[in-house]
Formats: C-alpha cells, sequence, structure tokens
C-alpha cells in the first residue's frame, strides 16, 4: 500500500478517531497528538490492514486502548491534562450562546462519567455506530453496551435536569 | 411529527432501546424550532451530539518512517561505493609509482658489493668538496686569534 492508498484508506474515519480521544483526553492537542500517533502506527502495520475486516473498527480499538493508557500513565504521575478549548463567546446572538452554553454543559456532564460509558455514548450518539459495532470496538457484549448506554444518558438527563431547576452555572 | 411518537421514542432512548434511525429522528425533531415546551430540556443534548460531529482532525499525519528508512538505505549505498572507490583508488596508486621505481638487481654478491663501494666513494668525493669550500672558516679563526692574544 502506498501513501495515497493509505490516507485514501484512513481519511473517512480520521475524524473519528480524533473525536474519540478528545472525549477520553478533553484536550485538543493531547487528542491530535494521540490520533496522530494512532494514525502512524497504522501506517507502520500497512501491509498487514488487508487481514483486518473493517480497519476503522480496528483503528477505533487502537485510538482507545492507546487513550486509555495515556490516562493511565498521567494518573500514575499524578499530572493533569491541561486544557483550554473553551473558546469565549463574544458578538454572538443570545439564542446561540444559551445554545451553546447547554452543548458546553453536556459536554462537561460527559466529561464527569466513567470512561466506558463516555467512549460508548461518543460512538453511538456522535459517530452513530451500530451496536455490534461498538460492542467489537469495546470488547463488550452488546447487552452489556446497552446497559451502559442507557445509564450514560440517562445519568446527562439527570444532571441537565438539575442544572436547570436550580439554575447553577457550571464553570 | 407527532408529538406523541417523539415522546414514546425519547423514553425509548434513555432506556437504550432507539435504532439509529430512530436516533436520527429525534436529532432532527430537537434542532427544529418548534421543540414541544416539556421536551425542551433534552434540546441540549441532541444539539450537542449533532455539533460534536462537526469537528474534524486537522493535523497533518506524518508518514515519515518509511521514507526514512528509503533515506537511511540511501547513505548505506552512498558510503560503501565512496569506501570502496577510495580503496580502489589507493591500490591504484600504490601499485604504479613500484614499477616506477624497481631500479634493477645485481646477480652476484661480488658486483653488488662493487657497485656500492663504488657509489660511496662518489657520496665522499662530494663530501670532501663540499668541506673543502668552508676552509676559510679556519682561516677566519686564525685572523681573529692573532688580534685578541
Amino acid at each position: 500500500m502506498n501513501q495515497q492508498e493509505f490516507v485514501n484508506l484512513i481519511s473517512p474515519f480520521k475524524d473519528k478517531l480524533f473525536r474519540m480521544a478528545k472525549r477520553l483526553l478533553v484536550s485538543t492537542e493531547e487528542a491530535e497528538d494521540a490520533t496522530q500517533e494512532v494514525l502512524v502506527k497504522l501506517w507502520k502495520n500497512n501491509n498487514v490492514l488487508s487481514n483486518y475486516s473493517s480497519v476503522e473498527a480496528f483503528a477505533m480499538t487502537m485510538t482507545k486502548n492507546y487513550c486509555l493508557d495515556q490516562l493511565k500513565s498521567k494518573r500514575a504521575s499524578n499530572l493533569q491534562i491541561v486544557h483550554n478549548n473553551y473558546s469565549d463567546r463574544t458578538a454572538s446572538v443570545q439564542k446561540q450562546i444559551e445554545d451553546k452554553d447547554s452543548w458546553d454543559w453536556v459536554e462537561k456532564i460527559m466529561e464527569t462519567l466513567p470512561e466506558q460509558q463516555r467512549l460508548i455514548l461518543q460512538m453511538r450518539d456522535v459517530e452513530e455506530y451500530e451496536f455490534a459495532e461498538i460492542a467489537k470496538i469495546m470488547e463488550m457484549s452488546e447487552t452489556a453496551v446497552r446497559v451502559a448506554l442507557s445509564r450514560a444518558r440517562k445519568e446527562i438527563r439527570e444532571q441537565l435536569v438539575k442544572k436547570h431547576n436550580y439554575g447553577i452555572t457550571y464553570n | 411529527m407527532e408529538l406523541h411518537t417523539i415522546e414514546k421514542l425519547v423514553e425509548k432512548y434513555f432506556s437504550g432501546e432507539t435504532s439509529i434511525a430512530e436516533e436520527k429522528q429525534l436529532k432532527e425533531y430537537f434542532s427544529s424550532p418548534d421543540v414541544a415546551p416539556h421536551l425542551e430540556q433534552y434540546r441540549a443534548i441532541f444539539g450537542y451530539f449533532k455539533q460534536a460531529k462537526q469537528e474534524q482532525f486537522t493535523k497533518t499525519v506524518p508518514l515519515q518512517p518509511r521514507k526514512r528508512s528509503y533515506v537511511a538505505w540511501i547513505s548505506v549505498a552512498a558510503s560503501v561505493a565512496v569506501l570502496s572507490g577510495t580503496l580502489y583508488f589507493m591500490n591504484q596508486l600504490s601499485e604504479q609509482p613500484n614499477l616506477n621505481q624497481d631500479l634493477g638487481t645485481f646477480e652476484s654478491p661480488e658486483v653488488a658489493f662493487q657497485e656500492t663501494q663504488k657509489a660511496l666513494q662518489m657520496v665522499s668525493e662530494n663530501v670532501n668538496e663540499g668541506v673543502k669550500s668552508i676552509d676559510y672558516i679556519n682561516e677566519y679563526n686564525q685572523t681573529t686569534k692573532t688580534i685578541f692574544k
């Protein structure tokens, strides 16, 4: 496989890898580095890629494992990932500000979820993967995926309702 | 879309039983301007998911490794070429003078002895000739002696 073929192969899902990495690592820079790392690893193994039925699922699994490893080593060395992705929203229409604000809430609530639920939610609700695919990537059974997904969705709803009711602003 | 079905779908959604198509329906509904007031609270969720999919990976992927090994092989080949080239050249250089400096040899030792003597004689004659020309230094010494006695 030459470079051009490889780029064509990864281009449909490289954004998905990035978004998944960002879901876990939160920081954009960290996520970019992780995605790069995974893609370079894929490129190095490109002679065996044809053995995999779905390169996308394989890449997603690699990204998931890589990011979890990253988090583990960061925690072990007692380092926090620093991020400043929250852009300021000046000169925006009132409605849009409100929307963005509540999207930020959802994002922050998702950050509080366990990693497994975060990943499943990301793949199902953002990337719209089928349960079978998610189960394969997560190395879980489909039922377990469904249960985790339901839990994650309910947790978001609960947190969001709380915020709406008490009008607490989240920083 | 009928409010009743949406409510049902939302319920199914939270228990993790909706299909991808049904979830798409929900996303569609919640991104429309007229969401029922009691469902308003869920708008953020679906809005966020839709927006989260827009983010893109903009960094370029450095597909260097393969290229780098290629370059490494080129440098190996180049160094081998340079090394063998210099070796060949040196060999040629050291062989040529050997041929030119072959001055021949003598068969019998006696003749060799005579020839050597002849050569040494010639050298000594020449040396003596040179020594003669510095005799005047002695002359100089003698004159200074007569003055500074």
